[in-house]
C-alpha cells in the first residue's frame, strides 16, 4: 500500500509528466506554431485543418478514459489513484461572464495564433515576444479573476 | 479550399493523442482537469498545494517542449506579430479565458469530451471570434 508521503510525491511527479506529456504533443503537432492556428482560422481562405484533427484525436481519447474508466469511479465514490477528490466544475449556467469571456479570448486568439497553452511551450525559445505575451497574459488574468470576484 | 501544402494529418492526430492522453492521467491519477488556463492562472494565487501542482505543470509543459523540439529537432516556430498586437493579444486570451473560464484545453478538449453544456457554448463562440478576428486582421494588413 501507498503511504501519504509516497502518494504526494508521486502525485507531484505525475502532475509534472502531465506537462511534458501535454508539451510534447502540442510540439508533434506543431500547435506551438502561430501558422498552424492562423492556417486554421483562414477558412475563408487556403484552410489548413490540422486542428481540427488535433481536437478531434484529444477529445477522442479523453472521453474514452472519461466516459468509461473515470465516470465509474465517480459512480462508485472513488476517488483518483493519487489524491482524495475529482476537482470537475460542475457548473451549467450558461451566464454573461462565460459569453463575454469566449468572445475575448477568441478575438485575442485570433490576433496572435496563440493561447495559454502553446505560448507556455513557446518560452523556450527565449523570443522577448513570448515573454511580452505571458506578462500580458497574467495580468489580463489577474483583473478577470478581481472582476469575477465582485 | 484544403491548403494540402501545409495540413499535416499524420502529426496533428499523433499529437493530440498524446494531449488527450496527458488530460485523462491527470484526471484519473489527480483529479484534476487539464485547463491551462485554470492552471496558469492559479499561479498568481497565495502559495497552496493546487498552486504547486500548478507550478510543476507549468514546469512540465516547458521541459516537454524542450525535449520534443530537441529530440525531434523541430523547426523554431516564427513570430511576426508586430508589438502592440502581441500585447492586446496576451491582454485579451488572459483577460477572456479566465472570465470565460477556460481555453482552448478546459473547454475544447476535456468541456466537449465530458459533454459539459457551458463547454458546448464556450468553444463554438471562441471558434467563431477567433476567425472573425484574424479575417478583419488580415482585412487591415
Amino acid at each position: 500500500m501507498l503511504n501519504p508521503t509516497n502518494n504526494r510525491y508521486l502525485s507531484m511527479f505525475s502532475t509534472f509528466t502531465c506537462g511534458l506529456l501535454f508539451a510534447v504533443g502540442l510540439q508533434l503537432a506543431a500547435m506551438t506554431h502561430p501558422s498552424k492556428i492562423q492556417g486554421f482560422l483562414n477558412v475563408s481562405g487556403l484552410w489548413d485543418p490540422s486542428l481540427a484533427l488535433v481536437l478531434f484525436a484529444a477529445t477522442g481519447i479523453f472521453s474514452l478514459g472519461f466516459w468509461s474508466i473515470i465516470k465509474a469511479r465517480i459512480n462508485n465514490q472513488k476517488s483518483p489513484i493519487l489524491a482524495s477528490s475529482f476537482q470537475i466544475p460542475t457548473a451549467t449556467l450558461i451566464d454573461k461572464q462565460l459569453i463575454i469571456g469566449s468572445v475575448i479570448f477568441g478575438i485575442g486568439w485570433g490576433l496572435s495564433g496563440f493561447c495559454p497553452g502553446p505560448a507556455i511551450a513557446n518560452l523556450i525559445y527565449l523570443d522577448i515576444k513570448i515573454f511580452a505575451f505571458i506578462i500580458a497574459m497574467l495580468l489580463g488574468m489577474a483583473i478577470a479573476k478581481r472582476l469575477k470576484k465582485q | 479550399m484544403i491548403d494540402y501544402t501545409q495540413f499535416t494529418p499524420l502529426s496533428a492526430l499523433l499529437g493530440g493523442a498524446l494531449i488527450g492522453c496527458s488530460a485523462f492521467l491527470l484526471l484519473y491519477l489527480n483529479g484534476r482537469i487539464s485547463g491551462i488556463s485554470g492552471i496558469t492562472s492559479r499561479l498568481l494565487e497565495k502559495p497552496k498545494q493546487s498552486t504547486t501542482a500548478s507550478w510543476l505543470f507549468v514546469a512540465g509543459l516547458i521541459a516537454g517542449s524542450a525535449l520534443a523540439s530537441s529530440a525531434f529537432s523541430l523547426p523554431v516556430p516564427k513570430i511576426d506579430n508586430s508589438w502592440p498586437l502581441i500585447i492586446a493579444s496576451g491582454l485579451l486570451v488572459g483577460f477572456g479565458s479566465v472570465y470565460g473560464s477556460g481555453c482552448t484545453s478546459g473547454h475544447g478538449v476535456c468541456g466537449l469530451a465530458r459533454l459539459s453544456k457551458r463547454s458546448l457554448v464556450s468553444v463554438p463562440i471562441f471558434m467563431l471570434a477567433a476567425v472573425l478576428s484574424y479575417y478583419l486582421l488580415s482585412l487591415a494588413s
